[in-house]
This record gives C-alpha cells, sequence and structure tokens, in this order.
C-alpha cells in the first residue's frame, strides 16, 4: 500500500521525496525510466524524512531485524535499523559474503540471479522488515522473503522507497504487506 | 587531532570483538574483516556511528563519500547525523546519470570507481568512509574524484586497518581515522 492511502495524505514529506528522486530516461536500456535516488541522499531533509517515515512505522511493532537489498537497499536499511535497535542483514549477490550462506534464486527479465544470506545472521521467529529503494515485479523481495521464511523468521513488511505502477493496488507480495512511499517521478509527462 | 586509533574509548573493544575473520575468503591466505556480525550487534553497530560522528559533527563536513558497498552500510547513518549529502562512490555502469570515473589497481588488472557529475561540488568538504583499508587504492581512487570536482577532502574514515600493508601511506597525505587495526 502506498504511504498517502495509509494515514500521510497529504504529508509534505512525501511531496519532497518524490520531488527529491531524478528520473533517467534510457537506463540501463531504451524504455525504462530509471529512478535515481541518489539524488534523495544529496538532499539531507528529504533522506531524512524518508528515514522518519519508516522508522515512525516501525518503531513500535517490536522489529529485531532490518534485512536490506544489496545495494541501494544498504543505504536506507542501516538507519532505519540503528533508530529503531533492530539487526541489519544485507542480503546479497552471489560470492561477496564470507561466511556460510543460503541463497534463493529469482528471476530476471533475461535469466536468473540469485541472492544470499549468511546462515547466522537471523534466528527462527524474529520480526523482519525487507528494505529495497524500489519494488516493480517484486521478485527480489518475494526471493528475500523465502530466505528469512527459510530460517523460521516473520516477514512483518516489505517497504520500499518506490513502487512501480505494477504494484499500485497490490498490497501484498507473497502474502506479506508491502509498504511504499512514493510512486514513480516523472512517468506522466511519458504516458 | 589527526589519523589516530580512538584508543581510550571503551567502545572500540565492544566493536572490535564482534568482527568475525573469516580464514581464506576470498582467496587462500586472506583472513577476511567480515563486519556483517557488528551490524547484526545494534549496540556495537550505533557505537560505530557514534564514534564517528562524535569526531565529524563539528567539522562542517557537507558530504560523506561512501565505496561500493560496504561503505554504503556506515556512510548513510554517518552522514544523516551530522547533517551531510551522501555520495554513493560505484562500480562501473551502476550510476545512471553522467559519471566520471578514476582507475585503481587491483592485484591483477585495474578497476573503476565513478561518481555523478553534480553530486559534489567546489568547495565541498568530504568525508570519505569504507569498512576497511588494506592498501589504500580504492580510497586513493576516491580522493581523486572528489578533488578533480573541486571539493576537499578532510579525512578518510574506516572501521578496520589493515595496517602492514600501508594504506595510509596512499592517502595523499590526507589523515585516516579508523577504530580497530587488525595486524
Amino acid at each position: 500500500m502506498f504511504a498517502a492511502e495509509n494515514g500521510l495524505k497529504g504529508d509534505p514529506r512525501l511531496e519532497a521525496i518524490s520531488a527529491a528522486i531524478r528520473v533517467v530516461p534510457n537506463f540501463p536500456k531504451k524504455g525504462i525510466m530509471f529512478q535515481d535516488i541518489t539524488t534523495l541522499l544529496l538532499d539531507h531533509k528529504a533522506f531524512k524524512h524518508t528515514i522518519d517515515i519508516f522508522v515512525d512505522r516501525y518503531k513500535d511493532m517490536q522489529i529485531s531485524v532490518v534485512a536490506g537489498v544489496e545495494a541501494r537497499g544498504f543505504m536506507f536499511g542501516p538507519p532505519i535499523a540503528l533508530a529503531i535497535g533492530a539487526k541489519f542483514v544485507p542480503l546479497r549477490k552471489p560470492g561477496k559474503l564470507p561466511g556460510k550462506v543460503i541463497s534463493e534464486s529469482y528471476e530476471l527479465e533475461y535469466g536468473h540471479d540469485r541472492l544470499e544470506m549468511h546462515v547466522d545472521a537471523v534466528e527462527p521467529l524474529e520480526r523482519v522488515i525487507i528494505i529495497d529503494d524500489l519494488v516493480a515485479t517484486g521478485g527480489t523481495l518475494s526471493a528475500a522473503i523465502s530466505l528469512m521464511e527459510s530460517q523460521g523468521a516473520e516477514v512483518v513488511e516489505c517497504a520500499c522507497v518506490i513502487g512501480l505502477p505494477e504494484v499500485k493496488g497490490q498490497h501484498k507480495l507473497k502474502g506479506k504487506p508491502l509498504y511504499v512511499l512514493v510512486e514513480p517521478s516523472g512517468l506522466d509527462e511519458f504516458c | 587531532m589527526s589519523g589516530n586509533k580512538q584508543e581510550e574509548d571503551p567502545r572500540i573493544n565492544g566493536i572490535k570483538t564482534k568482527i568475525r575473520v573469516v580464514p581464506d575468503f576470498p582467496k587462500k591466505g586472506i583472513m577476511f574483516q567480515d563486519i556483517t556480525t557488528v551490524l547484526l550487534d545494534p549496540k556495537a553497530f550505533k557505537d560505530t556511528i557514534d564514534l564517528f560522528v562524535e569526531r565529524y559533527r563539528d567539522k562542517n563536513i557537507s558530504v560523506v563519500a561512501g565505496i561500493e558497498a560496504r561503505g554504503f552500510l556506515f556512510g548513510p547513518p554517518i552522514a544523516l547525523a551530522i547533517g551531510a549529502k551522501f555520495v554513493p562512490l560505484r562500480k562501473p555502469k551502476k550510476l545512471p546519470g553522467e559519471t566520471i570515473f578514476e582507475e585503481y589497481e587491483l592485484e591483477y588488472g585495474n578497476d573503476r570507481l565513478e561518481m555523478h557529475v553534480g553530486a559534489v561540488e567546489a568547495g565541498d568538504r568530504a568525508l570519505v568512509v569504507d569498512d576497511l583499508i588494506a592498501t589504500g587504492g580504492t580510497l586513493c581512487a576516491a580522493i581523486n574524484l572528489l578533488e578533480r570536482v573541486g571539493a576537499e577532502v578532510v579525512e578518510c574514515a574506516c572501521v578496520i586497518e589493515l595496517p602492514e600493508l600501508k594504506g595510509r601511506q596512499r592517502l595523499k597525505g590526507k589523515p585516516l581515522c579508523m577504530l580497530v587495526e587488525y595486524r
């Protein structure tokens, strides 16, 4: 669900966040309007608003784990984890984590990729938030949910800054709630 | 004070004990310093960030540049706490906009570090953050990128230093702040 439908309608912070995101046409290939969050990171106030909104939502939900998807999930996850007193768990591309890992594969447009997590990172019954900058098809987040559930942890919610139109109206991903701050910027000009 | 280990602070030992050493990763002979175990301990992770924030909050830092990918774990919390922009320095072809790049040496061959054009401006005071300094090659490339656009690199900040690799000498005279040494 989008934040505006869930208690934050008209919240000026959402507009500031949306305005700070830059659209880069035709990256990584023609036809894709890439949602660039690096400009959000350059806007200290808007970046802080982003973190504050997630922290306010999760701080009283007894979340013990924030899991972030490499690499842009690494920029949002740790500040949230630190603020709510949770562990941060990086979910990484294959071969990056040094210890024993479990992995889950997910589909790309052409082919597959894998997401890995350290086996000792998450314990059974832990309450988990999974964070990434953007949700499109939900493939990566679904793989992340599978990793958590394989360890007996409970995914409370998936949280993303941006949600593509495919997910509008979808409140759940693999049965788990999905919370999104803003829709993509700049689409109106091109529809 | 520059380039010093925070010797007196009792939080340092707590952080050090949380770092997991993984032998022979990514290849035989390397004792890999795994900081993911620090991230699993909310107190140790918070202490790590707090130590850097306390050091930098009154130094008018306007940019924190973090090196992909583990610099992304430490840089943003520091940037948020001190009121600075965060700039990711990335492997090639990840950043979507116009970029500048700097090459650096690997054991075999070269790699590149990229930064968005316009992210950092002339006169910005910058901090470069990574989880670890080994040979200093990547940090040197980061310093070069920032200086090319007219920023002043105030310091490099790393959780861990491998002093035997003498990376500290490759920082173009910039000071290094680290928390934990591994020999």
